[in-house]
């Protein structure tokens, strides 16, 4: 009843000064909004990039020599040939939480195709290589384990080779290319796959039989690294973990050694870009919040003003009986009213304007229900936090000089 | 033997500014009867609003008792003022102190809001009564702009009647107010007088205190004269001689 009563009075008050409390909610809806807005472009960046990466196999799992990563220091040859074929076998027959294991050895040099040329790479892995990849053939098909046994010059080439060397248009199945001196023939083309999150471009590689590599093109015996699949994405850092005792087992690696091979997941790789999107994230909700923080004040200013303009009603109001409370309550509600009602405001202008940058800008964005939560919860604590302040002082007033104020 | 409304004794109200202490009232003491028309006169700065404020529960004295309604008013909270504000007192001032761009009915019905025990239909309802008491029955949903000044008393005095008061108070009310417009709203009083309200009226015109039936004498916070009325004039036949304007 009494609240009832004081929610009449604060809406009144409310509709009685309509332009002013339109301005006051503008600073809580611009808050609101852009929280929203920002931390669905927050959010949307960060899975858009979650999602990239794991197109590019997810539960993929990379072991390679340790030396070969540190740049400046010269390397030695020893420790560069430290990963081998027995690395990789062992791997095969002990891990239990890998699906599929391919060596991998990579080479860089000119595709040739008639008068064409192109600069490329090649990739001398096993056929399963497709499945860790999660990369498909769109014509013709993949070597086989048989093909790969007796080094057979045969590859798979991207489409970005496609397009390079066969200019007119020819089907390239069954035509025969070269790899620097080297001649394949091509048996299967790559479905496209575009950009990478790293900007490097996924069609623009030859894939062939690792010991034809290894033999032809790079003239070694060890392997530069073992790619493979763990069983599932949850059970990947376990694989990890799994490969690493089977390596030191074969590498005769005991604790506290360095050891002479790393293993690298992707499941790291997104945790890395995940924390950077995630300090975006905090970035733009910082920025954001102090937009908030200015709609709150913003809020206070008004409420500070209009008890300073109503200073006379609030003495007439005690001055017919109405009680501290009542004052307080009546002013608070009405920063209440002001905030929640800027808060609704402002959430459907979040995400109209996400929308927007969906469907206009084309941005990735994603809306949580916690950013509309957290932003709305966050107005209505502004909302009561600064009006409290004026409200109590309203309250605080005595009748009679209330009254006389001029 | 009529009930007392107003009881006072040795009433003092000190008012300290820095080193100076102003005594606006010096120990005053009177009753008032239930069903009496009391004015309260004397010149500008002898106590007259600080006493009414006093009476009005809106100020609390240094020192002495106050009895309204039999209770004594001391030592209580501001929200058992505030209660006796609302419950037991009409108060109406000198500049009206209506709810701008708020309708008649509604600031009539202001000092309701503030009582829980009045339901929404009651409120209006007698509200709407309180308007029709003071003969602004047709002007329920006009705002203060679109009043004349004594209409705006009018309203003023029906927020005052509302919520059934022991006792009316009355600061200047017809200070604002025009001859004519002030013997309206004395008819008013007096006719609220003869339904028994209890009524303290502080003015400065001797002419308007002759209305009432007892007149207190303020003089630098002391009473120096009450006296009983003897030739107590009728607002309304003052009203009927004096020449419409035209
Ligand atoms: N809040 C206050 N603080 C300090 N002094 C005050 C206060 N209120 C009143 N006074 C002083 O008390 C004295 C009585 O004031 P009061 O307002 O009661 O006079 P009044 O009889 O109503 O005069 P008027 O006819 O001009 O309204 C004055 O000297 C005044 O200055
Ligand atoms: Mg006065």
């Amino acid at each position: 009843m009494r609240i009832f009563n004081l929610l009449k009075i604060s809406f009144k008050a409310i509709i009685l000064n309509k332009v002013r409390t339109l301005l006051t909610m503008l600073g809580v809806i611009i808050g609101v909004a852009s929280v929203i807005a920002m931390l669905a472009i927050g959010e949307g960046s960060k899975q858009s990039i979650k999602s990239q990466i794991s197109n590019m196999g997810s539960n993929m799992i990379t072991v390679m020599p340790y030396a070969e990563r540190q740049a400046g220091v010269r390397l030695d040859r020893s420790e560069m040939q430290s990963l081998t074929l027995d690395d990789y076998k062992t791997l095969v027959s002990d891990a239990k939480l890998l699906t599929d294991v391919s060596p991998k050895v990579d080479g860089s040099g000119q595709v040739i195709y008639g008068a064409e040329n192109w600069p490329s790479s090649i990739y001398g892995v096993t056929p399963n290589y497709l499945d860790i990849k999660v990369w498909d053939v769109t014509s013709g098909s993949m070597f086989t384990d048989d093909e790969v046994s007796s080094a057979a010059k045969v590859a798979v080439i991207g489409q970005t080779i496609v397009e390079n060397i066969f200019t007119n248009g020819e089907d390239p199945i069954g035509k025969m290319i070269r790899f620097g001196n080297i001649p394949f023939k091509v048996i299967g083309v790559l479905s496209e796959k575009g950009e990478n999150t790293f900007g490097q471009d996924q069609d623009d590689v030859v894939l062939a039989p690792y010991t034809t590599v290894q033999k032809r093109i790079l003239a070694i015996d060890y392997l530069q690294s073992v790619v493979a699949s763990a069983i599932s994405e949850e059970q990947s850092e376990n694989a990890v973990a799994e490969v690493k005792v089977i390596m030191n087992k074969a590498h005769n690696i005991k604790e506290g050694d360095t050891s002479d091979y790393e293993v690298r997941s992707m499941e790291e790789l997104i945790s890395t870009f995940s924390s950077t999107s995630e300090m975006l994230t905090v970035l733009l909700v910082a920025i954001a919040s102090i937009s908030l923080l200015i709609g709150g004040i913003g809020i206070m200013n008004i409420m500070y003003v209009s008890v300073k303009e109503r200073t006379r009603e609030i003495g007439l109001r005690l001055a017919v009986g109405a009680k501290g409370a009542d004052i307080l309550l009546q002013f608070l509600i009405e920063a209440i009213l002001i905030s929640i009602t800027g808060g609704v405001i402002g959430v459907v202008l979040g995400l109209s304007t996400t929308f927007i940058i969906e469907n206009v800008l084309h941005w990735p964005t994603s809306v949580t229900s916690s950013s509309i939560i957290i932003s709305f919860g966050v107005c209505a604590i502004t909302g009561i936090f600064f009006g409290f302040y004026p409200a109590r002082k309203a309250a605080a007033l005595d009748p009679i000089t209330a009254m006389r104020y001029e | 033997m009529k009930n007392i409304a107003i009881q006072i004794e040795e009433l003092k109200r000190d008012f300290k500014m820095g080193e100076e202490v102003v005594h606006a009232l010096r120990g005053i003491s009177f009753t008032i009867k239930e069903g009496e028309f009391v004015t309260i006169m004397g010149t500008s700065g002898s106590g007259k609003s600080t006493l009414l404020n006093t009476l009005g529960c809106l100020d609390q004295p240094s020192s002495g008792i106050y009895k309204i309604d039999n209770v004594p008013v001391k030592n209580l909270d501001k929200n058992q003022l505030a209660k006796i504000r609302n419950e037991k007192i009409g108060f109406i001032f000198q500049a009206y102190n209506l709810l701008p761009r708020t309708t008649a009915l509604e600031n009539v019905e202001l000092p309701l809001l503030y009582n829980t025990k009045v339901s929404t239909e009651e409120r209006r309802e007698r509200a709407i009564e309180a308007l029709t008491k003071v003969g602004l029955a047709e002007r329920l949903n006009h705002t203060p702009s679109q009043l004349s000044g004594g209409q705006q008393q009018r309203v003023a005095i029906a927020r005052s009647l509302v919520n059934n008061p022991v006792v009316l108070l009355a600061d200047e009310a017809t200070g604002n107010l025009d001859t004519r417009t002030s013997y309206e709203i004395m008819a008013l009083f007096q006719e609220l007088h003869d339904q028994g309200k209890t009524i303290v009226f502080v003015t400065h015109e001797s002419d308007i205190a002759s209305f009432s039936n007892r007149t207190i004498v303020l003089k630098d916070g002391n009473i120096i004269k009450d006296d009983i009325n003897t030739k107590i004039r009728n607002a309304k036949e003052e009203l009927a001689a004096i020449p419409k304007a035209d």
